[in-house]
């Protein structure tokens, strides 16, 4: 049987399959040209102790992408991703993320957690945006895929202390005994040895009496409190999370301990779910957190599309941290022009967005990656909303300090 | 530190171990009895809660009000658990038993988070804040009532098992089950009753611990290694043992709080169990083998 050429040389299928090729990557060429969408892996505590700020910072995420297609960014996909508030199961649902296709990553509210997310994405290439977690190592180890636009440990310290400076100077009262009760877990232990740097330094009208450390989780803190309350202190330093720090002003009301003031330096008693669980007694609390800054237009835009997706929802350090993380992956992807992970790193590396919604500078990443210009507001707990009363020059209404006791707020 | 404090924190952790002791005087039942060691008992205590908050959000109950209905639900349950499920693994290895109980632990905390979500959520009393002043003590109102409420519940148990025909007969399956068969007691029934009894516990410490503890669906399994410490220190099957061990625990870690560093307290049930184990294995009121 003779045999039968077929009229496809080697030639003409190289040719051929080059030109099937070149289609069909025109495709995904032009799709990025009008704008495809960004996969950004979302990840925070999502359940587990934490569930009520890992889901705050969702709602951040979630409202920042009617605000970005506004600005004209390109689209963002979210891919949610649940640590469980713990920090194995953060690695883990780094890799998942990545592994479904995520091309940038965001999160993850706690330090520890954090610092296991950020080994995945510098280990896998993806760029990984923090937008909240305070201990100083997770920029220090000389990432090349990790930016952070919070403050460290020392900064929210540094800014505690100068923030009731302001406080005691206004109020024309300075305590001489405080004691500080802090969480044990990465961020509270990276606070306390802030604490004890920085704390010499400032020249603060009061002693530290003590340092009482315990544990997040705790079921019951009335030891903790007790402690505390036998110190004479008159104002409580305290480095809490959420459920803790509910126990905490449970216990200080039951045991009748009416120092002068709570002062705040970290998360907690800001939350939605503080103010509403404990009522009046959650009012008048003061925390020095980094905040929005309310006379900024982008926080206004901020907050207004975060009432129409979640009314009801208080907007926060949560809200305003994860909406800005977001806003710094869609401007490096439109700069980028492109969602190579190198390219991403290197266009959030040189990021320099002025008109941002927190109260800072800016945002712009040092060489480790580092934004230091967030500054801190101080602010204060009034009926289930937190309104910023310092630095005056942003100060939404007038600050109470020493506060009422707990009997005369019934 | 002022006298004051010490005896405050003594006072305290005393009733903060009842509450100890009762959560895990459910675990001891079920063991003592039906030699089952319920690796779901934190997950029941937190339907117990759940079961409570609904109480209070759809009827305006106290939980020390719902006590009576909840513990009526965790007997229902607990009943139909031990004789549908756990009485066809009764001569099985006890490795089969604990996979079977994990599943249903396991298959419990994702039916409260599909149920009620992962938030932790309370409930708010009038008296929630309040603290009874008696000379230098300053004692927490919700400590107290529910340290009467664990005392109430363990006295009625005890009682049960001491006077009732039906009590003295479980007791009897539990220190021989195969007297308990020869003299005709229906023992599968009788197991079922007493892990019914167990949820008892189980449901009455819920809603206690709802007045203490916000509730969440992963919060089991810590309640369920404390009840496995109390009833090891205390001595397994017996209930003046769980009572005494939640209080010395309670005590201790209340006082290891003030003399070191409260973040360390945990620390000391744990030593007090591995003392146990090395120099008292059969627990503080315990028989030996």
């Amino acid at each position: 049987m003779p045999k039968t050429r077929l009229p496809v040389t080697r030639r003409t299928f190289i040719a051929g399959a080059s030109a099937t090729a070149l289609t069909g990557v025109a495709p995904i060429r032009r799709s990025f040209a009008q704008g495809a969408a960004l996969k950004v892996g979302v990840i925070h505590p999502s359940s587990g102790f934490l569930a009520q700020i890992g889901q705050a910072c969702n709602r951040g995420a979630q409202a920042a992408l009617p605000v970005l297609k506004d600005m004209g960014y390109a689209n963002i996909e979210i891919m949610l991703g649940d640590t469980e508030s713990n920090p194995d199961v953060a690695r883990a649902a780094g890799e998942r993320l990545i592994n479904a296709g995520a091309q940038l990553l965001v999160g993850a509210f706690d330090s520890g957690q954090t610092s296991t997310l950020a080994q995945v994405a510098e280990q896998r290439g993806i760029p990984l945006v923090i937008n909240i977690a305070a201990a100083p190592p997770i920029t220090e180890q000389g990432y090349k895929f990790v930016f952070r636009n919070f403050p460290r440990a020392p900064g929210i310290v540094a800014g505690t202390f100068e923030v009731q400076k302001q406080l005691f100077a206004a109020s024309g009262r300075s305590p001489s005994k405080c004691v500080v009760l802090h969480v044990n877990d990465t961020f509270g232990t990276a606070m306390r040895g802030a604490f004890g740097g920085i704390y010499p330094r400032m020249n603060m009208p009061y002693q530290i009496v003590d340092y009482i450390s315990y544990d997040p989780q705790a079921r019951d803190l009335s030891v903790e409190v007790a402690k505390a309350k036998a110190t004479g202190a008159e104002i409580l330093l305290a480095v809490s999370r959420l459920n803790d720090a509910m126990l905490l002003t449970r216990e200080m009301v039951k045991q009748r301990w009416e120092p002068w003031g709570i002062v705040a330096a970290g998360p907690g008693y800001y939350e939605g779910a503080y103010m509403k669980t404990l009522g009046k007694n959650g009012n008048f609390v003061i925390s020095t957190v980094p905040w929005y800054d309310p006379r900024k237009p982008l926080a206004q835009r901020m907050i207004e599309a975060h009432q129409k997706m979640f009314p009801g929802q208080v907007v926060d350090t949560n809200t305003v941290f994860t909406f800005e993380a977001m806003l710094v992956a869609a401007d490096a992807y439109k700069r980028a022009g492109s969602a190579n992970p190198q390219a991403l790193a290197a266009a959030i590396r040189a990021t320099d967005i002025k008109d941002n919604a927190a109260l800072s500078d800016g945002i712009k990443f040092d060489a480790k990656g580092q934004n230091d210009t967030v500054r801190i507001a101080g602010i204060q707990n009034f009926d289930g909303d937190a309104k910023v009363v310092f630095p005056l020059s942003s100060a939404e209404r007038n600050f109470v300090f020493p506060v009422p006791g707990w009997q005369a707020r019934r | 530190m002022p006298i004051e404090v010490y005896l405050n924190q003594i006072a305290s952790g005393a009733l903060t171990g009842l509450i100890y002791g009762l959560s895990a005087l459910g675990l001891s039942v079920i063991f003592g009895v039906c030699k089952i060691v319920n690796f779901a008992h934190g997950e029941m205590m937190v339907i117990a809660m759940y079961a409570a908050l609904l109480a209070f959000q759809w009827f305006g109950l106290d939980p020390l009000v719902s006590i009576p209905l909840v513990c009526a639900l965790l007997f229902a349950a607990g009943y139909a658990l031990q004789a549908g499920l756990i009485n066809r693994l009764i001569d099985v290895p006890d490795h089969m038993q604990f996979i079977l109980l994990a599943a249903i632990a396991i298959a419990m905390v994702s039916g409260c988070l599909m149920i009620f979500g992962p938030n932790a959520q309370n409930v708010q009393l009038d008296y929630a804040y309040d603290s009874y002043e008696i000379g230098p003590l300053l004692l927490d109102k919700v400590r107290v009532l529910a340290g009467i409420a664990a005392i109430s519940v363990a006295g009625l148990l005890a009682a049960f098992f001491r006077w009732t025909w039906i009590g003295k007969a479980i007791c009897a399956c539990g220190d021989n089950i195969v007297g308990a068969r020869v003299t005709g007691l229906n023992v599968k029934h009788l197991f079922a009753l007493a892990f019914g009894l167990g949820s008892v516990c189980i449901g009455a410490a819920g809603c206690i611990l709802l007045l203490l503890v916000d509730v969440q669906p992963f919060l089991a399994v810590e309640y369920t290694l404390l009840a496995f410490v109390v009833v090891i220190v205390g001595g397994l099957g017996s209930l003046t043992g769980a009572l005494l061990a939640g209080v010395l625990i309670g005590v201790s870690e209340a006082l290891a709080g003030l003399f070191i560093q409260p973040s360390l307290k945990s620390m000391f049930s744990f030593g007090l169990l591995i003392l146990v184990l090395l120099f008292r294995p059969q627990g503080l009121v315990g028989k030996r083998a």
